[in-house]
């Protein structure tokens, strides 16, 4: 593993940010949320970012996710400028790279867990008999073949969590993008859901931007980045 | 196949809402349709017309007769190709809520004139040698049980006295816009009996049916009957059967327009409630449509599943309520009796409500697809949180 790292060190990073800032306009006074951040992450990094209330983590995993776009500098993913795409060609993008992990979970409730996993690949060109495998794979994994009918009001909170990372991995994608994913659950649910998240990285060398509150969920992260008032303050490596 | 199950399942999510929604498309497209129905029924004579035939009336008033004596000069008029005439007998059977359409008639070239009354020809034969006897329409014979050679007595208010006829002949109509719930009896019956009571009320005609070849000279013709009698006694006003039926919806006019505009409200008031109903689900899936949006489905995608699930509901309901407008309608028609002599629903009445069902999808719709496909992803993220 620590070989593994070493040598993904060597290559360019997958995230390359450089003086990011992102300002919020609320009427006619702007409130400054991130001040020209400068990060990289490299493949196959389990990245935590942390920081009190309102310190930025939040957006920055935002931004990072091309969900929202910044104000100024560059964010490159791969080696794409995402903070220069359109609309369009940022949505595109987020089906093809990113995955998504949220606190709550965001599953459609009139779907089963099966078709709440099956849902991006609709923005893929598999055929549907394609779609079935990769969708039965995906929930083998999280350790969910047997629920895979059942619809997410009957399913615990880790459960839930465990489909949504399944919805997360479906597609492939370069990135896992993850918004406190334990923090609606109990503390033996989360530990199970990050190990989850670990074995993503460990065996199938995903790359993960966790945003927690929580320094126990942190420390599973192979980096913790904090962020108060929107400026990079502290690199922990674990 | 998913996009329509997601559909389904979205529509159904807030199972009481939808169907109250869809009862109050149901409730709207039935009273649209019914109420269009009521109008189609006002305007059914002018429809049925022909127009190879002109109706020749007193100048002054419908209610002012002709003598007739014009009936000589009017077939010597270039152009007329048959002539009948008419009274309105006005009689009431049994009591007045039994209303239907009378007329007295010289049977031979009333027939001949209007083609569309089928009649087998024993019954033909039969009223043309009677002269107490009548025809009627099948609508009328089958609403008050009717068999020939019954007896039928109507008590007469323009022409008085208790006047029995022999029902001596049911007509069908060539096409359903037929009228058939009127009766006919002989004109010169109802005249020599008028000659021995009040002589000077004899050989006087209510109108005369005059038969052309060519429609595009009914202006033509009708210009020259009317010249014809110009600075007489009894000057005449020629016009269409259809001009001429269309005088009498004329008089109804305003309820008609009401009762349009009330058609068209009562889909306008669906129209925002069911808006209502779609804003206040957008609403609610919110944080749904962002997450869909996160997950990189375009804003299109949005738009479809609120556009979809409008449609969905307003086309159940609006099928719904076509379904249902047939058998009221039949209940209603039963219930006007010979008021409207013809009262179906029309295919374009049918094809309207359907129209209005997917417009009001469509208008429900706009705002909250406009709305959360312009939705700002963190916002809506947030809004679960």
């Amino acid at each position: 593993m620590a070989q593994a790292v070493s040598q993904a060190l060597n290559e360019p990073p997958l995230i390359r940010i450089r003086e990011l800032t992102k300002v919020y306009q609320r009427g006619a006074q702007d409130i400054p949320v991130l001040l020209g951040i400068d990060l990289d992450v490299q493949g196959g990094e389990f990245v935590a970012l942390m920081g009190p209330s309102g310190s930025g983590k939040s957006t920055l995993l935002n931004l990072i996710a091309g969900i929202d776009k910044p104000t100024s500098g560059r964010i490159e993913i791969g080696s794409v400028d995402i903070a220069s795409l359109s609309e369009g060609q940022l949505a595109d993008w987020r089906a093809e790279h990113v995955g998504f992990i949220f606190q709550f979970y965001n599953l459609m409730p009139v779907l089963t867990a099966f078709e709440n996993v099956e849902l991006p690949l609709l923005l893929t060109r598999l055929s549907p008999r394609e779609r079935r495998e990769r969708v039965a794979q995906m929930l083998a994994l999280v350790s969910l073949a047997d629920r895979a009918d059942h619809y997410p009001n009957e399913l615990s909170g880790g459960q839930q969590q465990r489909v949504a990372i399944a919805r997360a991995l479906v597609t492939d994608p370069t990135l896992i993008v993850a918004d406190e994913p334990t923090g609606d659950l109990d503390r033996h649910t989360g530990e199970e859901v990050l190990s989850l998240l670990e074995q993503l990285v460990t065996q199938m060398g995903k790359t993960i931007v966790m945003v927690t509150h929580d320094p126990k969920a942190a420390a599973r992260a192979r980096r913790m980045v904090h962020l108060e008032k929107g400026v990079l303050v502290d690199e922990v490596a674990a | 196949m998913f996009l329509f199950r997601l559909l389904l399942k979205n529509a159904f999510r807030h199972k009481l809402r939808t169907l109250l929604t869809m009862v109050g498309l149901v409730v709207a497209v039935c009273a649209f349709g019914l109420l269009r129905t009521i109008v189609d029924a006002w305007y059914a004579g002018a429809e049925a017309s022909s127009s190879t035939r002109l109706v020749v009336r007193n100048a002054t008033s419908l209610t002012v007769p002709l003598p007739l004596a014009y009936a000589q000069r009017l077939r010597a008029v270039d152009g007329v190709t048959g002539l009948s005439w008419s009274n309105w007998f006005g009689g009431i059977y049994i009591t007045e809520r039994n209303f239907f359409p009378q007329f007295a008639v010289d049977p031979p070239s009333y027939l001949a004139l209007y083609p569309e009354f089928v009649v087998s020809d024993d019954e033909r034969v039969a009223w043309l040698r009677d002269r107490k006897g009548v025809l009627v329409g099948r609508n009328l014979a089958d609403k008050f049980g009717w068999k020939v050679g019954d007896q039928i007595a109507l008590r007469g208010t323009i022409y008085p006295g208790t006047w029995s006829f022999t029902l001596r002949g049911i007509y069908d109509g060539a096409d359903p816009g037929v009228d058939q719930g009127q009766l006919l009896m002989h004109w010169a019956y109802i005249n020599e009996t008028m000659r021995l009571r009040a002589g000077r009320r004899a050989d006087q005609v209510g109108v005369f049916i005059v038969g052309i070849r060519d429609p595009n000279n009914a202006a033509v013709i009708s210009q020259r009957i009317d010249a014809q009698f110009k600075n007489s006694l009894a000057e005449t006003l020629t016009e269409t059967e259809k001009a001429f039926q269309l005088g009498f919806v004329a008089m109804s006019e305003a309820i008609l327009v009401a009762l349009q505009a009330v058609s068209f409200i009562i889909v306008i008031i669906i129209m925002a409630v069911m808006a209502n109903t779609m804003t206040m689900t957008a609403r609610e899936r919110l944080a749904e449509y962002a997450t869909l949006k996160a997950l990189g489905f375009p804003p299109a995608f949005v738009v479809r599943l609120l556009f979809g699930e409008s449609l969905l509901i307003a086309l159940a309901g609006g099928l719904a309520g076509l379904l249902l407008t047939l058998p009221l309608a039949s209940a209603f028609a039963g219930f006007a009796g010979t008021l409207f002599p013809v009262f179906r629903v029309s295919a374009s009445t049918m094809a309207l409500q359907l129209g209005a069902a997917v417009l009001v999808g469509v208008v429900a719709a706009a705002w909250p697809a406009w709305k959360m496909s312009r939705i700002d992803i963190v916002a809506g993220l947030r809004h679960v949180a």
